[in-house]
């Protein structure tokens, strides 16, 4: 990769829309190149108007393939879509393999489309840290719709909720019973809901079980939800039930509009990618400075965790 | 553990044309993940329109194509042509699958850089891309 880019070229190419200038944007804000602070500024500045829509929920209930039937779905509408898929980096070799792009390859030679995968390189919780970075550049390059698709862990991935503005959580019927449903974590996070594999039987059951947690009543103390969210039968495989997704999205889009949590959920990012900046920063700089010497101390317990960490995150 | 800031390679696998034998490209994809690459795969019956659009929005290092067919003296110049049409100048060409010694010189002079036929040992792969991207960075 060549990493002589004109940073002002790269961004006027990206406005423009072009998507080999968005790539190569891409790559150098994920890769925390040199010049990616300049380039990540500006395509801050550009950004904020599209709907940022998390797909997340277990691995295998198709995700991917029901996120290939909304880009149909929008394509259709003339919008234009971009895509962010995550898949989990080895923690043993470092590599990746990026699998969910294979799934939604029919939309590959869409100019209005445009698919990045992303490895998560470390992070844990179903993202990249570089995940705002990517979506800014693909705000700049005039994405109406940003789908992104989580790794897909399972029970505790919410940090997407900092992320997109409407999360869509995937399951399908055979998931467990509304004992799971119950549980803290991704499906406290959910948007809106949908029962996948809709074709599959025990949908009717999946359904009724999701409706019965979510509607298990309000706890004292918390407030009123201005959304109740909506529980859906899709089937990724044949399209059914995508139409009527979509308008859940576009009604979850416009309720954030007018009610001001829009506004609260804006906030909760950039608070979320300030952190995800600080965290890249300090913890990279800290972990570099931990030495064979450090661990051979901690070994012969002439130090411990505490003293040697606070001595490393205040010695800059 | 990853250390964010490491930044692997990327390499697109790709099994272009009529051809669902898969297996030798997702062995292939497999050793790559364990070497260290980020890959990407773009499963089977692609145009090379399609491989070229997702190398670019990949923005891959190397571009690796599997076939069995026989076809390869067709798709893979034809591949590498949308490469470039797409400005992908850079991006290094590989391939492999049943393929005659006697072919090779024409897909090198179409731009395949590597061809590796059946019985290559996976290391012998892993070693030519890693020298190979090595040196273009």
């Amino acid at each position: 990769m060549p990493s002589k880019v004109n940073p002002q070229d790269l961004i006027r190419r990206v406005k423009k829309g072009e998507h080999a200038a968005a790539s190569r944007a891409l790559s150098i804000v994920v890769n925390d190149d040199p010049s990616s602070e300049a380039l990540a500024k500006e395509f801050f500045k550009s950004s904020g108007s599209a709907q940022k829509i998390g797909v997340s929920g277990p691995p295998g209930v198709g995700k991917s393939t029901l996120t290939g039937r909304l880009i149909g779905y929008y394509r259709a509408k003339r919008l234009k879509v971009g895509v962010l898929m995550v898949d989990p980096s080895s923690s043993i070799s470092g590599g990746a393999f990026l699998g969910d792009r294979l799934r939604i390859m029919e939309h590959a030679t869409d100019k209005g489309v445009f698919i990045r995968s992303l490895a998560s390189r470390g992070m844990i919780g179903g993202l990249t840290y570089a995940i705002f970075g990517a979506i800014h550049v693909l705000e700049t390059l005039g994405c109406d719709k940003i789908l992104i698709e989580t790794v897909g862990t399972g029970q505790d991935e919410v940090e997407i909720a900092s992320v997109a503005d409407t999360v869509l959580y995937v399951t399908t019927p055979s998931m467990g019973d509304e004992i799971q449903a119950m549980k803290a974590g991704a499906m406290e996070i959910g948007d809106i809901f949908v029962v996948n594999k809709a074709d599959l039987a025990g949908q009717d059951k999946a359904i009724a079980d999701l409706k019965a947690a979510l509607g298990l009543g309000h706890s004292a103390g918390q407030a009123v939800k201005a959304w109740e969210p909506p529980v859906l039968a899709t089937s990724a495989k044949d399209g059914k039930g995508v139409p009527e997704l979509a308008k859940e999205l576009d009604g979850h889009w416009a309720h954030l509009a007018k009610s001001g949590e829009g506004r609260a959920r804006l906030k909760r990012q950039h608070a979320t990618e300030l952190q995800f900046w600080i965290q890249r920063r300090v913890i990279k700089s800290a972990l570099e400075r931990v030495t064979d010497k450090i661990l051979e101390d901690m070994v012969s317990r002439k130090t411990d965790p505490a003293s040697i960490g606070r001595r490393l995150l205040g010695a800059r | 553990m990853v250390i964010d800031g490491v930044k692997p390679s990327r390499v697109l696998i790709a099994k272009p044309g009529l051809d669902g034998h898969d297996r030798g490209a997702k062995v292939i994809v497999r050793a790559l993940r364990d070497a260290g690459f980020e890959v990407i795969y773009t499963g089977i019956r692609q145009t090379p329109e399609m491989i070229a659009a997702a190398a670019m929005q990949e923005d891959v290092d190397a571009v690796g194509l599997s076939l069995l067919s026989g076809a390869h003296l067709t798709l893979f110049p034809a591949i590498c042509k949308e490469l470039k049409k797409k400005g992908l100048k850079d991006v290094l060409v590989f391939g492999g699958g049943i393929i005659p010694d006697e072919d090779i010189p024409a897909l090198k002079k179409a731009g395949v850089d590597g061809v590796f036929g059946p019985g290559t040992p996976l290391q012998t792969i892993v070693d030519y891309l890693k020298g190979k991207l090595a040196v273009a960075k």
